[in-house]
């Protein structure tokens, strides 16, 4: 009796545990908070909220100013050495290949920097210079306050964290927003072609 | 084991506070190591602790579902494994619900059926839970040591190295403590039996029967055995 009972309970306990692993990784289909996050994007886009931002140029600006054309967005901070050189210089690249949408208004690059306490007009204007923008159609802008700042990390799912040597390490990608001002896609930062690909295909001919 | 009965519980909702304030949780979360194989043992140990809490009776009719601490056991597994997702650990730094689902679940999903059903368990269970412990400890610590991203969010890629390396060291010890008591561990069953033979009926049956005073506190609120 003991055994059999002891059987039922378990198979109701498996049962309820599988039900709970599924649920907590989508169908077994995501297993860390980035891979969730890009999952929850794609199948359910997000509305994204009004943020004021201060760009390179020290034009103040609201994200939904930027509607009408894809945006590709990156969160960077200036003073980082590591790979956001590289970051910077794909985001150079796609504003290369993109140069015809961009010229035509279709397309934006949007980098927003985390550390608007550093980042001012200037340095993001010598990031720009750095990483080799020629100017048309990629905005470097800082949020205008800090809970513009926050309203910004949390719509795109940024975390940023110190990494103990002065600097920050976040959960680097390339975010798309479509033209009504939807988060519809998110990216990995060093596989730029793929993000352009995905915009190329939508742009209509 | 050196507490009395009455004192477990009331070590346990101390470890529990002492855990779930402030400045204990916020040490123990600063490192995905500390918060992996620090935190979460330590809240089911708090949950294993409250054991001796239960009510002789529903110990019973708990014990009648959980035949050789079997369905113990795979619920503790169950209830480990959600915590193992690193998904499940940045959320519980983010989302409040988790937080408290972390400090609620870990002690009384996974802490509190080990200690009903492991005195229960058999050799060879026993054997395949410690086998299946140390194999756990060894996938866990590849997949963080040879993981090319972050997994968690909230942490650096160098804590998930050293929660890789500590892993592995789990592994390795768990693994030559088992090794040890398989080769030399039978001294334990032994002296039980010695002691069985100069009198003591306490180690009759299998090694695993719960000491002679849990037996008699068991049975002393029934119909007495």
């Amino acid at each position: 009796m003991p055994a059999l009972r002891t059987l039922l309970a378990s198979l109701l306990i498996l049962a309820a545990g599988l039900a709970t692993l599924a649920g907590a990784t989508d169908g077994f289909r995501a297993f860390t908070a980035e891979a969730a996050r890009r999952l929850e994007v794609s199948e359910h886009p997000r509305a994204l909220p009004a943020a004021s931002l201060e760009t390179a140029g020290g034009q103040a600006i609201d994200l939904a100013s930027l509607r009408g054309r894809w945006l590709l967005v990156e969160f960077i901070f200036t003073r980082c050495t590591t790979y956001c050189s590289v970051q910077g210089r794909d985001l150079a690249r796609l504003q290369d290949r993109l140069a015809r949408p961009i010229a035509d208004g279709q397309v934006a690059l949007l980098s927003i920097s985390f550390d608007p306490a550093h980042d001012g007009p200037p340095e993001l204007a010598a990031y720009l210079r750095h990483a080799g923008s020629h100017g048309a159609g990629w905005i470097a802008a800082r949020p205008a306050s800090a809970p513009d700042l926050e309203t910004l990390l949390h719509a795109f799912g940024v975390t940023v964290i110190p990494d103990g040597i002065g600097g920050y390490v976040h959960n680097a990608a390339i975010s798309v927003v479509d033209p009504r001002g939807r988060l519809v896609a998110i990216m990995d930062w060093d596989a730029p072609a793929v993000a352009e690909q995905y915009v190329l295909r939508r742009l209509p001919r | 084991m050196m507490a009395s009965p009455h004192a477990r519980p009331r070590l346990a909702v101390g470890l529990w506070l002492a855990l779930a304030l402030p400045p204990a949780r916020h040490a123990l979360e600063a490192t995905m190591t500390l918060h992996m194989l620090v935190q979460i043992p330590l809240l089911a140990l708090a949950g294993w602790w409250l054991a001796p809490c239960l009510p002789a009776r529903a110990r019973e009719s708990l014990d009648a579902w959980n035949h050789r601490g079997i369905s113990g056991l795979l619920l503790a597994s169950l209830a480990a494994m959600v915590w193992m997702l690193p998904r499940a650990i940045d959320a519980a730094l983010e989302e409040p619900w988790v937080a408290i689902a972390k400090f609620v679940g870990v002690p009384l999903l996974i802490g509190l059926p080990l200690a009903l059903s492991w005195p229960r368990t058999g050799f060879v269970v026993r054997g395949v839970f410690l086998l299946e412990v140390v194999a756990t400890a060894f996938r866990l610590s590849r997949l963080y040591l040879l993981a090319p991203a972050r997994l968690c969010s909230n942490y650096l890629a160098s804590d998930q190295q050293r929660l890789g390396q500590t892993l592995l060291g789990i592994g390795v010890a768990t693994s030559l403590w088992i090794a040890w008591r398989l080769v030399w561990g039978r001294s334990g069953l032994e002296a039980a039996r010695t002691g069985a033979e100069s009198g003591g009926r306490a180690a009759q049956g299998d090694a695993a029967a719960p000491p002679a005073g849990a037996r008699a506190r068991l049975h002393g609120s029934g119909q007495g055995a």
